[in-house]
């Protein structure tokens, strides 16, 4: 059954099928640019690591975790820049979790779909992009002169706390988002109020996706440099902090330090903080991932 | 049941196509007292359904029976589940929607001022096309409801007997911690239907609720729906035109008119709407001629 507008002569096979050959090479090349994407971004990583091993593991040890700074790299250890990052990090998730969740909720459950709301969408995931100094010079004006906290890790915990809430609010709304409407009318038609179905309904149906989305955003506060810089936590300090009173460091800028010094011990001090971070890392991400399958675990849609 | 052959000679003619009015004979059967001798349990009074300034729905007066099942059938887009959703006041949520007209549960205008929609909807429940069960257990998935409203009875006896009148107990007894997700589809639309009757409702609505159902699942569906309809009154909507010859009571015929609005065109016993219609639109449609 050849078609009826071809000329004679020429099949539908001839017309459809010269291209075929072409049409397989081109999938193939770009599965092969796909791998080689992956291939990129996997040998940095193995290079990195590489790096910081090989510079950083003679330096790891007991001593190291459980030391202070010292101006002599072989008695320097990293104790209060960790348990200063920690600190954040306990502090930001505290502060993020029900303002971001309470603001998610209100964006996708009680605000009309009116110019104002749409506006303020645009703007928190705008917020998200803004450079993370600027939060720095922000939080230097309000938390450390206005509101008086001083150069404390408490206005560092409120400047991360202001950088990753854009962040906590767009991945907690796309959760809320993802629950399918039915959910949202079963629990009416049992009558349940808003809030019941807010609460009984979405929240667990929408919390895999809001917790991973803190952790991870936790992550990123531990990471942080460049704002804490400017709401003093680029100092010495060889005690361990006090949340709302006194100097603190954070890993990163210890870090920072550390690899600026020009000896090449002070080097490998560095190497071996980076690898404290990215254990922590690594451990937030792990965390992130069984939140995730624990929360989950009855929802399939 | 017998899963091998359900009910095998009404199903045996229904690949006809042409005689749905056959299968009338069950329904008759099992038809007690007239309906007209029955109490009226909802009844509309000339109501009209908008979504912003689209009528959906105009001028439907009907009534609905107690203990009874009423179907309603039509085209697609006639506004049946427009309808349906007014009478639990799920369309409040619909930001543009707005009533007119009157519609009475037991003599209260549900409509009328001072009556708030989250307690209508514990007495009119509601069981939707796709089987909606929550993320959660089995057991919490049934117990949700009571405790929202406040219950205060023994939990584990009301989800067990909720789940035995939804003829789901012998299939979930050793799975009530098990996700309410990880069921197949025909259970977990029973499960849906077990908690809709945990709250203990007046009236249940149904919206299609076997259209994503496999036949055999369909079937326990409707023989269910005969159980429930000695305590409950039970409102289906349907596309399946066997479905409402064989499980209903009433009948209500929809369509739409010119100005995409939807109207009643008949209502009346299942039996006669199927096989003496008055209305030419309805012999229409029941034969298989359109819609």
């Amino acid at each position: 059954m050849t078609a009826t507008t071809a000329t004679p002569g020429t099949t539908a096979r001839d017309r459809f099928e010269p291209a075929l050959m072409r049409r397989k090479l081109t999938g193939t090349f770009f599965y092969g640019a796909c791998i080689g994407a992956i291939g990129i971004l996997f040998f940095a990583l193995l290079m990195l690591l590489y790096d910081v091993l090989s510079r950083g593991l003679p330096w790891l040890d007991p001593d190291f975790i459980s030391g202070v700074p010292s101006r002599r790299p072989e008695r320097a250890g990293i104790l209060p820049a960790l348990i200063g990052s920690l600190q954040i990090g306990v502090i930001v998730g505290i502060l993020t979790f029900p303002t971001g969740v309470a603001a998610a909720i209100y964006l996708s459950e009680y605000a009309k779909d009116n110019r104002l709301n749409r506006a303020l969408r645009t703007n928190i995931s705008n917020l998200s992009g803004v450079p993370s100094v600027i939060y720095g010079i922000f939080g230097l004006a309000i938390f450390v002169r206005a509101l008086g906290f001083g150069f404390t890790l408490m206005a560092g915990a409120l400047t991360l706390t202001l950088l990753i809430l854009p962040v906590v609010i767009i991945a907690s709304l796309e959760a809320l988002k993802a629950v399918p409407d039915s959910q949202r009318e079963g629990a009416y038609a049992l009558g349940a109020s808003r809030w019941q179905m807010v609460r009984g309904t979405l929240m667990p149906a929408a919390a895999p996706g809001i917790m991973t989305g803190i952790i991870l955003a936790m992550a990123r506060a531990i990471g942080e440099t460049a704002p804490l810089i400017l709401v003093g936590a680029f100092t010495f300090v060889t005690f361990l902090p006090n949340p709302i009173e006194g100097g603190y460091t954070v890993l990163p800028i210890q870090v920072y330090q550390w690899a600026g010094r020009p000896q090449p011990d002070f080097q490998g001090i560095s190497a071996a903080a980076i690898i404290v971070l990215l254990v922590l890392m690594l451990v937030l991400n792990a965390l992130a991932l069984i939140v995730r399958i624990r929360l989950s675990r009855h929802i399939q849609w | 049941m017998n899963v091998e052959s359900p009910d095998a000679p009404v199903r045996a003619s229904s690949s006809g196509g042409v005689g749905p009015a056959i299968r009338i004979a069950a329904a008759g059967e099992r038809r007690g007292t007239e309906d007209t001798e029955r109490q009226t349990v909802i009844e509309l009074q000339d109501l009209s359904c908008y979504y912003g300034a689209f009528r959906a729905v105009r001028n439907v007066s009907l009534e609905v029976r107690k203990q009874r099942i009423t179907a309603l059938i039509g085209p697609s887009g006639c506004g049946k589940s427009t309808l349906i959703r007014t009478i639990n006041r799920m369309n409040d949520l619909v930001p543009s929607y707005r009533t007119e007209g009157k519609l009475f549960l037991d003599g209260q205008d549900l409509y009328g001022s001072g009556v708030d929609p989250v307690a209508v909807r514990r007495r009119v429940g509601m069981v939707f096309q796709k089987p909606n069960p929550f993320p959660k257990t089995v057991w919490e998935n049934v117990a949700f409801g009571p405790k929202i409203n406040g219950y205060k009875g023994d939990l584990n006896e009301l989800v067990e007997r909720s789940l035995r009148r939804a003829a789901l107990w012998d299939d979930v007894k050793d799975k009530l911690k098990q996700s309410g997700m990880a069921l197949s589809g025909g259970q977990q639309q029973r499960l849906c239907i077990a908690r809709t009757i945990a709250v203990d409702p007046e009236v249940i609505l149904m919206d299609e609720p076997c259209s994503s159902l496999d036949p055999r699942s369909t079937l326990q569906i409707e023989e269910l729906m005969a159980e429930l309809k000695k305590e409950y009154t039970i409102v289906i909507v349907t596309h399946n035109m066997q479905q409402a010859a064989r499980a209903s009571d009433t009948t209500i015929f929809m369509t739409m008119g010119e100005d995409r609005a939807g109207y009643v065109v008949e209502q009346g016993e299942t039996v006669g709407i199927f096989t003496n219609p008055q209305n030419q639109l309805t012999e229409d449609y029941v034969s298989g001629r359109f819609g």
